[in-house]
């Protein structure tokens, strides 16, 4: 009987023991970094309107984060009574699970990843096309005209802004030559692809703000009209996870751009002095850069108008990423180049 | 002693029971945004027993194309028809109709339980075995863009001329609604626009 408890826990527990914990190590910091990315959003756009920020709970108000959570927590979770209450509590957990369960095929160091799969990129393409139902589902659930009005309103934009992602994604993928995310940041060991490939990452970052419905393009939850969008009926811990999604979208939308453009976990220039910086260090530093880009942009720039969105994501991105596109594929044609020949990561 | 644990088996069946139960459920369940939330279940399964196929190219595409959009735009349907009137369900006819059709599906499904063998020449009929150590997307890559490159692309010029068929059918004509041209009101000059005029107390400006 132990004999085959000891055989059981060899094959199958401990491995299985490992995993959970390479995903506590992943998720664990992960959460932390979701909490004081709204810290660092508060601080940031404090000091850009000349404001201090929060600075009353622990030093320089860094224990903010956590008084919030407790907040929120003891706050009561309103049912309203004509939402169809299971779809109503399914939504936010959707919408946060989503935001974690991306982040398995990630690579933050060199083999620091949890599942190196193939098809990396598309499972990612996958998961945040996937964002959207969480918000649609919130919304009809509410059963009220604001949420639902916001839940559609995020639907159009974000299949919209999808296109120009995929095709943006195609783009690198070209001059990769492997959907595998390692590959992708293993090519760019010459040149960052956000030199040969400027324009689109440009594209690409203006694309993730509505994709995670931030400022410019956080029409769903425009105060002034819809009071807060989908999420208006939601309260207490419901809310917080919507919340926590979002910005945990925010996390995996700059981890995204990191690993497409701007390397991943390698550091600009091939010297001793920036080898010895580990590559966890690298990604976590372009992963901040992007999110300060995030933070910047909604401190800088008014709210666009719903048919400017539109116009923006079909009649100017669609037609440039696609041209872009078939240029991208003509030079490579051209010139032969691929950096997965370059480099050789690729049989 | 081993004691192995059929994770695979475990896992399929746990995909298809959810798979087809998801399924009964979008035929039967009363409110239709369920049963678009079924069907979006039901994607997600069949995705799932594709990973376990070692199809994750097909698997991965099929979340992104039927649940990432196909649905979406399903679930905007069914949400903006009222379906508050109970519907009086199919007439007569129809369910005849509907009945033929579910058998004939039954009865062709029956068949894959029949014994199977494929012909010892199917080998060579195969335009492109997959050559070892070939991932998914490089194979599929291959036949699409290489083999059949003119078939592919004419598919998706019909695809085109069919898009574009939908928009000039509902096209409205637009001559009374103002269209935003944003080149010309960058393109503005502030010069020629902006006039600067110091005010007098008291007196206030004529306007010319």
């Amino acid at each position: 009987m132990t004999e085959l408890f000891m055989g059981l826990w060899s094959s199958y527990g401990f491995p299985l023991l490992i995993i959970l914990f390479k995903i506590m190590a992943l998720v664990l910091p992960l959460i932390i970094c979701v909490a004081y990315l709204t810290y660092f959003e508060r601080k940031v756009i404090g000091y850009m309107q000349l404001r201090l920020g929060p600075n009353t709970v622990g030093p320089f108000g860094l224990f903010q984060p956590f008084a919030d959570a407790i907040k929120l927590m003891h706050k009561e979770i309103i049912l309203p009574t004509a939402a169809s209450s299971f779809i109503f509590i399914m939504a936010p957990i959707l919408t946060f699970t989503l935001s974690l369960v991306a982040w398995a095929v990630i690579p933050v160091g060199a083999g620091l990843v949890i599942s190196n799969v193939n098809v990396g990129v598309l499972y990612l393409f996958a998961i945040s096309s996937l964002g959207v139902y969480g918000i649609i589902m919130a919304g009809w659930a509410s059963n009220s005209k604001y949420a639902f009005l916001g839940a559609l309103r995020s639907a159009a934009q974000m299949i919209s802004y999808e296109v120009s992602i995929g095709v943006v994604i195609a783009c690198v993928l070209l001059c990769v030559g492997s959907l595998n995310l390692t590959d992708v940041v293993m090519a760019q060991k010459k040149i960052w692809f956000v030199i040969p490939l400027m324009p689109m990452f440009v594209v690409f970052i203006i694309s993730i703000l509505a994709e995670t419905n931030r400022a410019p393009f956080d029409l769903p939850e425009a105060e002034a009209e819809l009071v807060a969008g989908y999420n208006v009926e939601y309260s207490s811990m419901t809310f917080a996870l919507f919340f926590l999604g979002e910005y945990a979208n925010m996390i995996l939308m700059s981890a995204l751009t990191t690993i497409l453009f701007l390397g991943g976990w390698l550091p600009p220039f091939q010297c001793s002095f920036f080898s010895m910086i580990p590559g966890v260090v690298w990604f976590a530093a372009k992963v901040a850069f992007v999110l300060f880009i995030f933070l910047w942009v909604r401190a800088t720039f008014p709210r666009y108008r719903y048919d400017q969105l539109m116009r923006l994501g079909w009649k100017v991105f669609l037609p440039l990423t696609l041209l872009w596109l078939v240029i991208t594929a003509t030079v490579i044609k051209l010139t032969g180049w691929t950096a997965s020949m370059s480099t050789g990561v690729l049989s | 002693m081993t004691f192995q644990i059929p994770i695979a088996l475990i896992t399929f069946y746990a995909f298809a029971s959810i798979l087809i139960a998801s399924a009964v459920m979008v035929i039967s369940a009363k409110n239709p945004v369920h049963s678009v939330l079924y069907l979006i279940l039901s994607f997600f399964n069949a995705a799932g027993i594709f990973i376990l196929l070692g199809a994750e190219l097909i698997s991965m595409t099929l979340i992104i194309v039927y649940v990432g959009a196909v649905a979406v735009l399903f679930l905007f349907v069914v949400m903006m028809v009222d379906f508050k009137a109970p519907g009086e369900g199919l007439s007569g006819s129809l369910k005849i109709v509907a009945g033929l059709i579910g058998s004939v599906l039954i009865c062709e499904t029956t068949f894959l339980f029949c014994t199977w063998q494929s012909s010892p020449f199917a080998k060579e009929g195969l335009t492109n075995p997959m050559p070892e150590g070939r991932t998914n997307a490089h194979s599929l890559g291959d036949i699409l863009y290489t083999d059949y490159f003119l078939l592919f692309q004419v598919s998706g010029l019909i695809l085109l001329v069919a898009i574009i068929g939908a928009i000039t059918l509902t096209l409205r004509d637009r001559t009374r609604s103002r269209t935003q041209v944003i080149s010309e009101q960058v393109g503005r000059d502030p010069k020629e626009t902006v006039v600067m005029v110091k005010v007098k107390s008291g007196q206030g400006v004529s306007h010319d």
